[in-house]
């Protein structure tokens, strides 16, 4: 890759979601589109930057989330079975995006977006004004499905590290966008009581090769562990937690998550 | 484009946690297929344990009653634990344990490959752990009893549809958790890269003896082997040595269910869609926004809504050919096959002898047909029993 090109793309990340880390730490909430309705989410999604999210990672729900665990896989299924689309998320999105400058990403599976068309889905990302995306079943290897496309439409499709990627971090960080997620361990999504993943020497070695700001995923609910790596992390990202406060309260989420929001922060 | 391509089928699409792990097993697959001492010990357990080769069997009753084509039976039936699965599981599980994997996770839908896998792990020394949707523990309660006798823990799967899918979802994610000792034994040609390659290759045993003996009884080639297809895997071990032989047919049968007219179906050829699902690109049944749909087959082996992608490559060539069975059609083959040569077939085999029992009509006496008989059916006769409305207590 060309140093230019690497310039130019770091530039459009900091225009959108590098702002999420600019000057602090990032804290990153993630719900799943239409659960319960895409008008609650819309609403959930307010309240949630407004009580200090950095950034809000959307779930398009998809039939078979094989890397959720169970919190998030009963969203996607309570969203699918509303009759959630990937149009009337993208509905949602354009109409939330008028009343929050937050970034947003989507996390989605590559079936729904390889379905409804490369082209036609990373256009209308960008028309409704999401920035990044993450797609855990598309590992580096298969980058090349999205790659080009997404770049055409400047949506930054996230690079994600495992605790098991080892030697090829560097590789798959070098021209990495946006924020590199980097799974804090192994299994699924969930809340877990420890993470016991050697986080920092990851983190060290990923930022041999690159500036991009690296946000942690995977097992984090509470303050503490939030504090613990943020001390060596630029960012972290709560999804489990935040669904399962929608699964508890519903339509009345609104309240509650603004509530952890703050405490998380 | 990355690895294990067939056509634009195929690939290696899965969570970053698991990369290291398929290069590990790619790299150390590439080594053992090519050595001689795990190649013997594997033909060893083939023919000592498993009792290969198969038998080809000409079934006259069958060929005389229908007056066409003749008809021979591939008996992978008569294998150890009563299916083609023990071909594949004895070379993963011998692979997995030359990896020094101490452990096994598999899926299963009508039982026969956990079966499968819980044998070649006991004789091997290995943990299993096997996966089987809530739906299949129901319908396929004797195979159940079978892998927990065999030392395996049965993990029953209570998310989504409950069945095949579920169960490769919920094997995927123990994957995840514990990786770095454990080695998922894939049970057909399916999911991501080597997985597709390994299974057909362990599988193609099956061609390679249908070849020599059918040149030994007949003197020629086949005019078509018939085969059926869930993810797909006796049929390309059945069909990989005819690959390049173009005057044999290939023809693959998949569940139809109640009929492809319906939505109760597995017909993943004749009523998917090209999409990314299970590690693999290759032919899905799925909505208009890639959300795969629940399927349904009489068969728990069948019931799955997508394809090996070398299928779909063989189908977007036009080398194989896919036909929908009904489950009305598989049981008058299962009932028939029974009755005319004293061989009861598993329901998933019974779509391949419902398609032939059409074909060999439309052939002439000089032809011949073989139809890969994967699996035997006693693990059938309770559901099959009930279907027609009788209740028999175990």
């Amino acid at each position: 890759m060309l140093p230019q090109l690497q310039d130019i793309r770091g530039r459009i990340s900091l225009n959108k979601i590098a702002k999420a880390f600019e000057n602090k730490k990032a804290f990153i909430g993630f719900l799943t589109a239409g659960d319960p309705s895409l008008e609650k989410t819309e609403e959930f999604i307010l309240a949630m930057s407004k009580a200090g999210a950095d950034l809000i990672e959307i779930g398009i729900p998809f039939s078979d989330p094989i890397a959720e665990g169970e919190v998030i896989e009963r969203a996607n299924i309570r969203a699918l079975k509303v009759g959630t689309t990937t149009d009337n998320i993208f509905d949602m999105v354009k109409s939330v995006r008028e009343k929050t400058d937050i970034p947003f990403v989507f996390l989605t599976y590559i079936n729904p977006v390889f379905i409804y068309g490369y082209d036609r889905f990373f256009n209308n990302c960008k028309i409704c004004g999401i920035d990044g995306i993450i797609i855990p079943d598309l590992p580096f290897e298969e980058r090349s499905e999205v790659l080009c496309i997404a770049e055409k439409y400047e949506i930054d499709v996230i690079t994600l590290i495992a605790p098991t990627s080892n030697d090829r971090i560097q590789t798959l960080v070098k021209n990495s966008s946006g924020f590199i997620y980097l799974v804090s361990s192994l299994g699924v999504t969930g809340v877990r009581n420890e993470i016991n993943t050697d986080l920092n020497s990851i983190i060290a070695n990923i930022r041999q090769v690159t500036d991009t700001k690296i946000a942690v995923g995977f097992g984090i609910s509470t303050p503490e562990q939030a504090k613990k790596i943020l001390t060596y992390a630029d960012g972290v990202i709560v999804g489990s937690a935040i669904v399962k406060i929608i699964e508890e309260f519903g339509d009345d989420a609104s309240e509650k998550l603004s509530e952890y929001m703050r405490k998380m922060k | 484009m990355s690895k294990g391509r067939y056509g634009i089928h195929g690939g290696q699409y899965i969570p970053e946690i698991l990369m290291n792990a398929v290069i590990e097993l790619e790299k150390a697959y590439d080594f053992y297929k090519n050595d001689k001492a795990f190649n013997d010990e594997l033909t060893e357990l083939l023919n000592e344990y498993a009792g290969r080769p198969s038998r080809l069997y000409h079934a006259k009753n069958m060929t005389k009653d229908l007056g066409g084509a003749k008809i021979y039976l591939k008996r992978e039936d008569l294998n150890h634990t009563g299916s083609h699965k023990i071909n594949n599981v004895l070379g993963q599980v011998l692979l997995a344990k030359k990896m020094g994997k101490v452990r096994v996770i598999a899926e299963t839908g009508a039982g026969q490959h956990g079966v499968a896998t819980a044998t070649a792990a006991t004789l091997m020394g290995l943990e299993c752990e096997i996966f089987m949707g809530k739906e299949d523990t129901d319908r396929q309660a004797l195979n159940v009893y079978r892998m927990r006798l065999l030392g395996a823990n049965v993990n029953v799967v209570t998310s989504g549809t409950m069945t095949l899918k579920d169960a490769v979802n919920e094997t995927m994610r123990e994957w995840t958790r514990r990786v770095s000792d454990t080695h998922y034994v894939i049970g057909s040609v399916m999911g991501p890269h080597p997985f597709p390659e390994i299974v057909r290759d362990f599988q193609s045993v099956i061609s390679r003896e249908i070849r020599e003996q059918i040149l030994q009884a007949e003197g020629k080639l086949p005019n078509a082997v018939v085969a059926c297809v869930g993810g797909g895997s006796n049929a390309m071990g059945a069909f990989y040595h005819f690959l390049k032989d173009e005057n044999v047919r290939l023809i693959g049968c998949e569940a139809a269910g109640k009929g492809i007219e319906t939505k109760l179906h597995a017909a993943t050829i004749a009523k998917g869609e090209v999409g990314i699902f299970h590690g693999m690109k290759s032919y899905f049944c799925q909505n208009e926004y890639g959300q795969i749909t629940p399927v349904y087959s009489i068969s728990a082996g069948l019931d799955y809504p997508g394809i090996g992608p070398e299928h779909a490559y063989l189908y977007d060539s036009k080398r194989a050919e896919y036909m929908p069975v009904t489950d009305e059609e598989a049981i008058h083959a299962f009932e028939y096959l029974s009755k005319t040569e004293g061989i009861i077939p598993a329901i998933e085999s019974a779509h391949a002898v419902a398609y032939t029992m059409k074909l060999a009509k439309e052939m002439s006496r000089d032809e011949i047909i073989i139809v890969n008989l994967s699996g035997r059916g006693d693990k059938d006769v309770t559901a099959i029993a009930r279907y027609k409305g009788e209740n028999i207590v175990e």
